[in-house]
């Protein structure tokens, strides 16, 4: 029987999520994914990591503090933010998300304030005046630099990395989980969505640095660690594929299952998502990256300067492959009526409060933002760049 | 006894008598309405747990309803706590489903032009859920069950995220654009508490609506429920909703 013929809810016609509920994953999942990146080094061990670890968690930093804007953006009640840490319903998969969000905020500016005390207490030393009294500050007086202070930061540095793995993991998995438990929509509920989203953080995250790190090199001209970029962009290839191959493989089983959802969600794919999602993220964003990341890692008598720009430009589209990832999940699982008969329409406007201007300045922030803590936190060991 | 019998003095004496019976009775009427409870305690709401019956082999599709339900709540536009779906199936088993605007002006054109071989209305309101999926995501816990059975937001608490619109299967729910908060059929609880039936019962001409207590095994919404068969909307899901539907289609989801 056909009955496919496009009725949706009277009050389905309004997006309630719109695309700042997109932009939240996105930007967690770089905070989620730079961090694990940073413990590699701090935790794992992972020597060639050293020149980045301290870049990956001060942009996990940054991010960190815009994650909850565009949240606060969207609020119906902004004011009322406060009462989902003051009166929680802990039957309710988001009310966690405040208490999650501030141990990981205490974790990881803990962190950073172990792996930077030696150097506030250095240019604590060098500075006078106001400066000297802001440092006194942030180093707590303390001005204790010996073989056991170091030792201890460092005990430190390991414990609150291991300890926020699981914390970021938690952090991004459960805005999957988010998705994933709604069992009204057909297109988020699955128990596979909490894995995809932290296998597609850890993707962000590891583009976002890779991205980052060969562009303010090149326009510094500093000299590129090509021992942490070629173990980085293999990471990124291992995740990508493993990222991606979990979000094909749902929409396989979903397929395959063939229950009474695949009959609308298959005009979902091939038709309102067909460009964001199958021509962009599954082709253009996933299959192009995997290409071009085979090349550079399998392929080893690349030219250096030519690998890097494929890597470069592989991470570059893979952060628009998760971004489309965001999108096709968010606004896509609200696409689809509840009556299981139709689609209804979505575009965020320009100008709006929850347009594309705005979306386009919030993802922009945490980028200014880290320039800025560039001279706070130097993150490039600059002279090491340099006499290399 | 005729009038003109009754002397001065026994008319004055049943003058003062009745005039000074009204003044006792109207004391203690108004001291007894001051003792009078205006909201029911705890204890008293849970003798009740409001049910709602849709019969939808009677429903005409006029959106009486629909407009008392706007009229009553004070419902924004193009949102809806109630609404009447359309479905017409035609001979070759092709099936339209509509509700402009909610059938707010009801329906004006046919879907289609001949051969509707089966058509029928469906009015559609929150179901009150016992195992209400909406209550259970609600991060600040503003989506609450009252003890009689409803399922109602407190707008001073609610902060607008919108997850219980996303977990409502129904599209029940709404953020409401003026307040920012969620908003959703109440059943009409501040006339219930009354006695009084909600705005879409009293206005629907054929009793396609029907309200009622389904702890009060005396009510009519009991006998309705032991005569006929019905149906729930989407019982796979486990909401176990309290809106019951009389010639429920398997078309209807």
């Amino acid at each position: 029987m056909e009955s496919f013929n496009g009725f949706v809810f009277p009050n389905e016609l309004h997006i309630t999520w719109t695309v700042m509920i997109v932009l939240y994953p996105y930007i967690t999942g770089m905070v989620a994914g730079a961090f694990i990146v940073s413990s590699f080094y701090h935790v794992f061990g992972m020597e060639k990591l050293k020149p980045i670890a301290k870049y990956a968690l001060v942009s996990s930093f940054a991010f960190l503090c815009f994650a909850t804007v565009p949240l606060l953006n969207h609020l119906g009640r902004p004011t009322r933010a406060f009462n989902i840490l003051l009166t929680p319903n802990f039957n309710s998969a988001m009310s966690g998300f405040g208490f999650v969000y501030m141990t990981y905020m205490v974790i990881v500016v803990l962190e950073i304030w172990f792996s930077y005390r030696e150097e506030f207490i250095k240019r604590y030393h060098q500075s006078d005046g106001i400066v000297k009294f802001i440092y006194s500050i942030i180093i707590l007086r303390n001005t204790n630099v010996n073989e056991n202070t170091h030792k201890y930061d460092k005990k430190m540095i390991v414990f609150l990395g291991g300890l926020g793995i699981p914390i970021a993991c938690i952090l991004h998995g459960y805005v999957g989980f988010l998705f994933g438990s709604i069992k009204a929509n057909l297109w988020w509920s699955t128990p596979l969505m909490f894995i995809i989203f932290i296998f597609s953080a850890i993707v962000s995250g590891l583009a976002v640095l890779i991205f980052l790190y060969l562009f303010v090199h090149w326009r510094r001209k500093l000299k590129i660690n090509q021992d942490s970029i070629d173990l980085m962009s293999k990471w990124l290839w291992g995740f990508m594929i493993i990222a991606v191959t979990l979000e094909l493989m749902e929409i396989l089983s979903i397929s395959y299952e063939r229950t009474e959802k695949w009959a609308i969600l298959q005009h979902l794919i091939n038709g309102k998502l067909k460009v964001s999602y199958l021509y962009l993220q599954i082709g253009l964003f996933s299959i192009g990256p995997f290409i071009l990341l085979s090349i550079t890692t399998l392929y080893k008598r690349l030219n250096v300067n030519f690998r890097n720009f494929l890597i470069w430009l592989s991470s570059g589209m893979l952060l628009l492959q998760v971004l489309f990832m965001r999108w096709n999940v968010v606004i896509g699982g609200q696409l689809v009526s509840k009556s299981m008969r139709g689609f209804t329409e979505y575009f965020p406007g320009f100008m709006d409060r929850e347009g594309l201007i705005v979306s386009f300045l919030l993802i922009l922030t945490p980028f200014i933002l880290l320039r800025a803590f560039d001279k706070l936190f130097p993150f490039f060991d600059k002279e090491q760049a340099l006499n290399k | 006894m005729n009038i003109e019998n009754i002397d001065r003095r026994r008319f004055l004496q049943l003058g003062l008598l009745s005039s000074s019976g009204v003044l006792v009775g109207s004391l203690y009427a108004f001291s007894n309405r001051e003792v009078k409870k205006e909201f029911k305690t705890y204890d008293d709401l849970r003798h009740y747990d409001w049910g709602y019956v849709v019969d939808t082999t009677r429903c005409i599709g006029c959106g009486s309803c629909v407009r008392a339900c706007k009229i009553e709540n004070n419902v924004p536009d193009t949102f809806f706590r109630t609404w009447v779906e359309r479905y017409e199936i035609n001979k070759n088993d092709v099936v339209r489903v509509d509700s402009p605007n909610g059938a707010l002006e009801s329906f004006q054109n046919n879907n289609f032009e001949k051969d509707v071989e089966k058509a029928f209305f469906v009015p559609k309101l929150c179901n009150h859920c016992i195992n209400s999926a909406c209550t259970q995501v609600c991060p600040v816990g503003a989506s609450f069950h009252s003890p009689d059975g409803v399922v109602l937001i407190d707008k001073e608490h609610c902060v607008g995220c919108g997850y219980c619109v996303q977990a409502c299967p129904y599209g029940c729910r709404y953020i409401d654009p003026v307040k920012g908060t969620a908003d959703k059929c109440t059943l009409c609880y501040h006339r219930i508490q009354h006695g009084e039936a909600p705005a879409c019962v009293n206005a629907c001409p054929r009793n396609a609506r029907i309200f009622g207590n389904l702890k009060d095994p005396k009510s009519k919404i009991r006998k309705i429920l032991h005569q006929r068969r019905y149906g729930l909307l989407k019982p796979d899901l486990g909401t176990n909703p309290k809106c019951y539907y009389i010639g429920l289609d398997r078309e209807v989801k």
